[in-house]
């Protein structure tokens, strides 16, 4: 699942210095050019609530556990990413604005995108000037260079996505062991400028723009990352390159973690940063009740994991009007669906597909997942409705009122020459939403005789090592498997590579195209958008990469993800950043 | 009582061994029969089969179990070290284990958190045991009176309502709604001992309150059945005052299964409070545990009993050393 899906992991343009801003005045930079609205609910998707320059104060956070790792390279969870933008910098960055714009990149430590030559296999960017480490140590392209090299040192640093992304488009990526195994590094990462860096790729990739606003671009220090304070360890020691960093003994994993001002950032070297609150303290390990009412009661001002509220405190904020002024109900950018494993008989015949297709219940689907606001919408296709290359389509029509279309689900059972229906499996997890999603599908597909068994299996080896492991999906006749996917970056390639690629596959477990789809056309699809550069054209591709993927009836997806979430009235600068679904930490501030 | 300590000991340390060994087999070898290959826990996001075999390799997954269990013993001793290619992790002695989940000795995450487990078992005991054997004791003397039925009352709801019950309803009232406690978090006491009291009460009282119900109707029954004794007459003709037949005659008699159970009850709390401190969001040993369980960290999973069965143990020790104190007929040889 990308992003871990229990939480998955923007350019203030005209963001003027001035020089009180890291140095907690009383009033910080011009703000935000973007569209201040006041606190109503769903305000804060597509506006900027409580609109601020106001420096100074502390921002209390709270979480339910330790973010999977400091480690930029390691790092893959949502809101972990986000949060990194406080205190890291990133050679590009999602930009730090509300609604779409916010799905789009803007220059980090680089001064602006990659430009492009050799047909677009080279990509070179120019850092800004004045870009330091908390040390004060300048930042040169070395240090983005040696952080990309650590992703692929798997064996030490496990856990982010670099190399699977890296790894094909670099050249010499494919057999690249990292700088632990391999210290001479990747030649296709020119770094013989130090104000200058220049990628060589196997082949044009129009998103390489995103894969830099990745953590895993965050500059890291070789020095830093040797002796027992680096390689596995390092995640204990990160080095800031952003307005604030982790002070000595700041960081308790599971407990807390504390970000105080960073003196040697340079606001003159940062248009997209604010740096407003003089402090940031993150408490973890809360209990997921206690911290929505700790925010409720604003001894804490914001959970972010951004999973949404709990049910109790879901009631308080649906019923109470001032409570649901500071709520939304953004899209979080996932599709839940139904992974249909086409090697697992009968489901490797299509008729078959389309009849569990037909025949489950949506509504209930829905439901399981936590109702329309907590769960989300109804959805009729993979691409999340947060993409650009959105364009709705419902190939599978389940009825006037979603709760399946069993006249048509039992003529494909008849074409599938199973008129009573079959039997099969069910995998999915056992814990949240889980088994619920299970058994509302195995009532559902019990109306035209499908049977089945759930095997809920723990989500730390269901992904991994159970739907994640094609062998045992056979071995186990696992025909349908609870699934769900976000977009490691907003773009359609960034949601479907993994899923639908077929070259993608990995039959040695880890593998995210669970129903193993490899489809030629489709490849070849995926091939043709990564080489157009007319984003609108690349667009209309993906949208057909959408239609065909649901044409082979594989994937039945049930609902676009949503969450309710809430924010304390005393935050300043809060939006949706559509690029990770959730609030963006970057820019906010407290007004008292 | 020298011999007696030294031979209970050599028994703690085969019972940790029994202990450690059951544990190591069913986390480490029992996924084995249903087909689960526990390297894959460990493996990260991108596992392909030479990542299982370096991974398996580094944490000796590939050796026979008896081997693994062995490496085990010896870095609980003298440490070891996880090889593979270049790179070597190395976990200090007592190693517990490594959380290759966190990148920490499980023995490092432990110390870390025992201040707090500590805190909140010690205090909440000495609530415990205090309020609940005077409520008891002054049961057992009115009895049937109002007191006593209030007070067994009470203590009957403290057994019936679990810790993540009153957890909640306290938090809801005097954080959320009075803001008497707000943002309960622990607090180190050296950094102040004041804020660390405030923050640790209401998590004292609500484990207290589970508790002393056990030991209020415990020590009433104790005291009731003692008071009653042949012995007790006995000190009473003699024309000794009351409060000394209550105190040394009848307390005293009273007291040794107090003890019993008290040493269990702590030692089991020292080992983590997993629900208080996950209700109240404390980051110690119990939180640990739960958060390793759910995501199947291990080597934590194992280390954390291991640790709790120590106390447990060590408690049990502790408690028939005590008895001869408590009770002049316990003596040992």
């Amino acid at each position: 699942m990308s992003r871990i899906q229990l939480v998955r992991a923007g350019s203030l343009a005209a963001v003027l210095a001035l020089g009180a801003a890291a140095c907690g005045g009383s009033s910080g930079s011009k703000p935000p050019n973007n569209p201040g609205v006041s606190a109503a609910y769903n305000a804060a998707i597509g506006g900027v609530v409580n609109q601020s320059t106001k420096t100074g104060g502390t921002i209390n956070f709270v979480a339910s556990s330790d973010f999977d790792s400091l480690d930029p390279a390691r790092t893959y969870y949502a809101y972990s990413w986000d949060y990194q933008r406080i205190y890291q910098r990133t050679l590009m960055m999602f930009k730090p604005v509300p609604g779409k714009a916010g799905a789009s990149v803007t220059g980090d430590l680089a001064d602006g995108p990659g430009k492009l030559s050799d047909g677009g296999k080279t990509v070179s960017y120019t850092l800004r000037d004045g870009i330091s480490f908390q040390d004060g140590k300048a930042i040169t392209s070395a240090d983005i260079k040696y952080a990309l090299e650590r992703s692929f040192a798997q064996d030490v640093i496990n856990g982010g996505p670099g190399a699977t992304y890296l790894s094909p488009i670099l050249v010499g990526g494919a057999t690249y062991k990292g700088p632990y195994k391999q210290p001479a590094g990747l030649s296709s990462i020119d770094v013989s400028d130090p104000k200058k860096i220049t990628f060589h790729l196997t082949k044009p990739f129009a998103d390489f723009d995103y894969l830099m606003a990745l953590p895993i671009s965050t500059p890291v220090p070789k020095a830093a990352d040797t002796g027992k304070n680096g390689g596995a360890n390092y995640q204990f020691h990160v080095v800031s390159s952003g307005p604030y960093m982790i002070p000595p003994g700041g960081y308790s994993p599971g407990k807390n973690l504390t970000l105080v001002r960073n003196p040697n950032w340079k606001k003159s070297s940062d248009p997209n940063r604010l740096a407003l609150p003089d402090k940031i303290n993150l408490t973890e390990g809360l209990d997921s009740t206690d911290e929505d009412q700790r925010v409720l009661a604003g001894s804490a001002d914001m959970e972010i994991e951004g999973t949404g509220v709990q049910q109790d405190a879901q009631s308080k904020i649906l019923t109470g009007a001032t409570l649901k002024a500071n709520a939304d109900n953004p899209s979080t950018g996932f599709t839940r669906y139904i992974s249909i494993q086409q090697t697992v008989a009968p489901l490797n015949n299509v008729h078959c597909r389309r009849a569990v297709q037909y025949a489950a219940d949506k509504v209930a689907l829905q439901f399981a997942r936590g109702g329309p606001v907590a769960g989300g919408d109804i959805a009729g296709q993979m691409t999340p409705p947060t993409l650009p290359s959105y364009k709705k389509i419902n190939p599978y029509p389940s009825g006037s009122d979603n709760k399946g279309d069993l006249v048509k689900a039992k003529e494909e059972l008849k074409l599938c020459g199973k008129p009573t229906g079959f039997s099969t499996k069910i995998a999915t997890t056992n814990k949240g939403k889980g088994p619920a999603v299970g058994e509302a599908l195995q009532q559902g597909l019990a109306r035209v005789g499908i049977k089945t068994q759930i095997i809920a299996v723990d989500p730390s080896t269901y992904y991994s090592g159970v739907i994640g492991l094609p062998s045992n999906v056979k071995k186990q006749g696992l025909g349908l498997a609870v699934a769900g996917w976000g977009p490691d970056f907003p773009t359609p390639y960034g949601f479907f590579e993994s899923i639908v690629d077929g070259r993608a596959i990995k039959p040695e477990g880890g593998n995210s195209n669970y129903a193993e789809l490899n489809d030629p056309a489709i490849n070849g699809l995926i091939d043709q958008a990564q080489g157009e550069t007319d984003a609108t054209k690349r667009n209309d591709i993906w949208a057909q990469v959408d239609q065909k993927v649901m044409d082979s009836a594989v994937y039945l997806p049930f609902v676009a993800d949503k969450a309710l979430t809430y924010r304390s009235p005393r935050l300043t600068n809060v939006y949706i950043n559509d690029s990770f679904g959730i609030y963006d930490f970057v820019n906010m501030g407290v007004s008292g | 009582m020298g011999r007696f300590i030294v031979r209970r000991l050599i028994g703690v340390v085969l019972l940790l061994i029994i202990v450690s060994a059951a544990t190591f087999a069913v986390f480490f070898l029992g996924p084995k029969f249903v087909g689960a290959d526990v390297a894959r826990n460990f493996c990260g996001r991108v596992c392909n089969q030479q990542s299982l075999v370096e991974v398996k390799a580094k944490l000796g997954l590939d050796k026979p179990i008896y081997e693994q269990y062995g490496a085990y013993v010896k870095g609980v001793v003298a440490g070891r070290d996880f090889v593979t290619g270049t790179d070597t992790t190395h976990c200090s002695a007592p190693c517990l284990g490594y959380s290759f989940k966190t990148d920490q000795s499980v023995w490092f995450l432990m110390k870390d958190r025992l201040p707090i487990t500590f805190s909140l078992a010690i205090g909440a005991a000495l609530m415990w045991l205090v309020s609940g054997v005077a409520v008891g004791i002054l049961s057992a003397l009115r009895r049937g009176s109002f007191f006593d039925r209030a007070a067994m009352s009470v203590a009957l709801a403290g057994v019936s309502l679990p810790v993540y019950f009153t957890g909640l309803v306290a938090l809801s009232i005097f954080s959320y709604k009075l803001k008497w406690f707000v943002n309960v978090h622990y607090v180190g006491f050296t950094s102040n001992p004041a804020l660390w009291a405030k923050n640790l009460l209401l998590p004292w009282i609500c484990l207290a309150f589970l508790y002393a119900a056990t030991y209020a109707r415990l020590t009433r029954a104790n005291m009731l059945e003692t008071m009653g004794e042949d012995y007790i007459r006995t000190a009473r003709a003699k024309g000794l005052p009351e409060s000394v037949v209550i105190r040394r005659h009848g307390f005293r008699a009273a007291l040794t299964p107090i003890v019993t159970i008290f040493g269990l009850d702590l030692g089991g709390l020292l080992g983590g409070a997993i629900l208080t401190e996950t209700v109240f969001g404390f980051p110690g040993v119990g939180k640990l545990a739960y958060d390793a369980i759910a995501t199947q960290d291990l080597p934590v999973v194992l280390g954390v009993t291991v640790f709790a069965a120590f106390f447990i143990i060590m408690a049990n020790l502790i408690v028939d050393v005590a008895y001869a104190y408590v009770d002049p007929r316990v003596r040992y040889g």
